[in-house]
């Protein structure tokens, strides 16, 4: 028996899992918030502009983009495998792959502000 | 304590002339009191002597007992009749083969228990002469609770991913494989981790952490196997990252 | 080791209805389908970066988009979801980093609670500099 590569996968997904945890859901509520007519200073066009023009900041986004993509990535891998889908290696190639072009995607937007 | 009429909806399963298992009804007059194990043994003794099924101790430190009652793994010597209605499905413990009624094939559970070489392999080997290894309390208590595994496979039952993916070492197999890499006195870990930081060791594990849940001795296995994940994936960054370092 | 076995044993077939075997299945599904809401978020948050990189125009039709109807269920319920990961996740954190002062183990309780009062902590700073309040 070998001893597995899975710490490769495994370590974005946990970093990710506990950075979405402590994170996604309040993110979600300042978007929820926006939705429902008290847009929050920061989302104000010029506010998250001056934000993301820092490289700083930019770097933490790509981060949470790739962090939080990478675990929901792994969960849904072994999520379908629980429900019967056998084709893993399959599967595990199209989630990662997702996961890292939109993050590949979102360093690309935020590079053009 | 009085008397209570139990039907207890039994698999059966004869080789010799079963091509299927079917499924067998037995009225019990049983004691309020009884378990589960107490009406299969009147079964066997007064109703159908041909009713084959595994029991030793009859107070849960055996781990032969393991079966499903009502869906669950349960030790039928502790699931109490008065925890149930009046039809109780007693099958046997899911994810093994059935070798005869209510008695699975566990050689893949003793294989893999094995492989985990569940014996200390001491860090500093002493002679009889040099004294006996000494252990504070406080490491004692690091491992002392994956030591009280009984081997009943309970966990292999609960646990869906054994279900689906049946080379997954297993619960237990990592429990005990922990039990000693927590002990002070043993060395062995590098060779432990061949088996359970294999893909088919911890890496199957997905957290449903139904093994914690049914164990009836409060093993918690699950939490032996994230212990090992991690552990297993900081061994590998150290390795893979910086070479240099010894182990 | 064990004598031969009958050479017939009965292996019963697996089939994904084990979902629904048992309430902790489900919950441990419900765990897992997290990462849908959580992953279509986040895409839904990359998008939105595109829209802020093309200029006010853009992002002002983004927040338009978030506000209809279909959006906004969308949004409580990922919510739901992301609040259910982060409860699992926080509970179950203590098993796998289990904290041994002295003899005894720092009680599961204290871990986990020391990483609600975290995720209070950062939830309010994160309302408090997006000026949600």
């Amino acid at each position: 028996m070998a001893r597995s590569n899975k710490p490769i996968v495994w370590a974005p997904f946990a970093a990710g899992g506990t950075l979405t945890a402590f994170l996604t859901p309040v993110l979600i509520l300042i978007t929820l918030l926006a939705e429902l007519g008290h847009v929050p200073e920061a989302l104000t066009y010029d506010a998250l502009r001056g934000f993301a023009g820092h490289w700083l900041a930019k770097l933490a986004l790509v981060a949470v983009v790739f962090l939080s993509l990478w675990s929901a990535a792994h969960r849904l891998r072994i999520t379908l495998y629980d429900l019967g889908v056998r084709a893993d290696s399959w599967v595990a190639a199209a989630v990662y792959s997702a996961a890292g072009l939109a993050s590949v995607a979102a360093a690309v937007f935020l590079l053009r502000i | 304590m009085g008397e209570r009429l139990v039907e207890l909806e039994v698999l059966r399963y004869h080789p010799e002339t079963d091509k299927e298992p079917r499924f067998q009804r037995y009225s019990v007059s049983c004691r309020e009191e009884w378990v589960v194990l107490d009406a299969l043994n009147h079964i066997k003794e007064a109703i159908d002597p041909t009713l084959s099924y595994r029991w030793s101790c009859h107070m849960a430190v055996c781990g032969s007992c393991g079966m499903m009652i009502d869906g669950e793994p349960k030790l039928a010597c502790k699931a109490f009749l008065r925890d149930y209605q009046s039809v109780i499905r007693v099958e046997p413990l899911a994810h093994f083969p059935i070798e005869r009624d209510l008695v699975t094939v566990i050689d893949d559970f003793m294989a893999k228990l094995a492989r985990v070489k569940p014996y200390l392999i001491p860090k500093d080997a002493k002679t009889v002469e040099e004294g006996e290894y000494r252990q504070t309390p406080a490491e004692l208590k690091r491992f002392k609770q994956y030591t009280l595994c009984i081997n009943c496979m309970l966990c292999y039952a609960a646990c869906p991913e054994y279900g689906l993916i049946p080379k997954y070492i297993g619960p237990a197999a990592i429990a005990l494989a922990h039990r000693y890499n927590q002990d002070s006195r043993d060395g062995g870990r590098d060779q432990r981790q061949e088996e359970i930081a294999a893909t088919e060791g911890a890496w199957d594990c997905s957290f449903v952490g139904a093994c914690s849940e049914v164990c009836p001795e409060h093993v918690d296995p699950a939490a032996a196997i994230q212990q090992v994940k991690i552990k297993s994936m900081v061994d590998w960054y150290t390795e893979h990252l910086m070479p240099w370092l010894k182990k | 080791m064990a004598e031969k076995v009958s050479g017939k044993p009965y292996v019963r077939p697996i089939t994904s209805e084990w979902i629904f075997r048992h309430p902790r299945y489900l919950r441990y599904m419900v765990r897992e389908l997290s990462c849908l809401f959580i992953g279509a978020y986040t895409l839904l948050m990359v998008w939105g970066l595109k829209q802020l990189a093309d200029g006010p125009e853009a992002w002002r039709g983004f927040l338009e988009c978030l506000q209809s109807p279909a959006s906004v269920v969308f949004h409580v319920l990922a919510l739901a979801f992301a609040l259910y990961h982060s409860v699992t996740w926080f509970n179950l954190t203590p098993k796998a980093l289990p904290l041994q002062l002295g003899e005894e183990f720092v009680p599961d309780g204290v871990i986990a609670g020391a990483h609600f009062a975290g995720w209070a902590a950062v939830s309010l700073a994160v309302l408090y500099f997006a000026g949600a309040f």
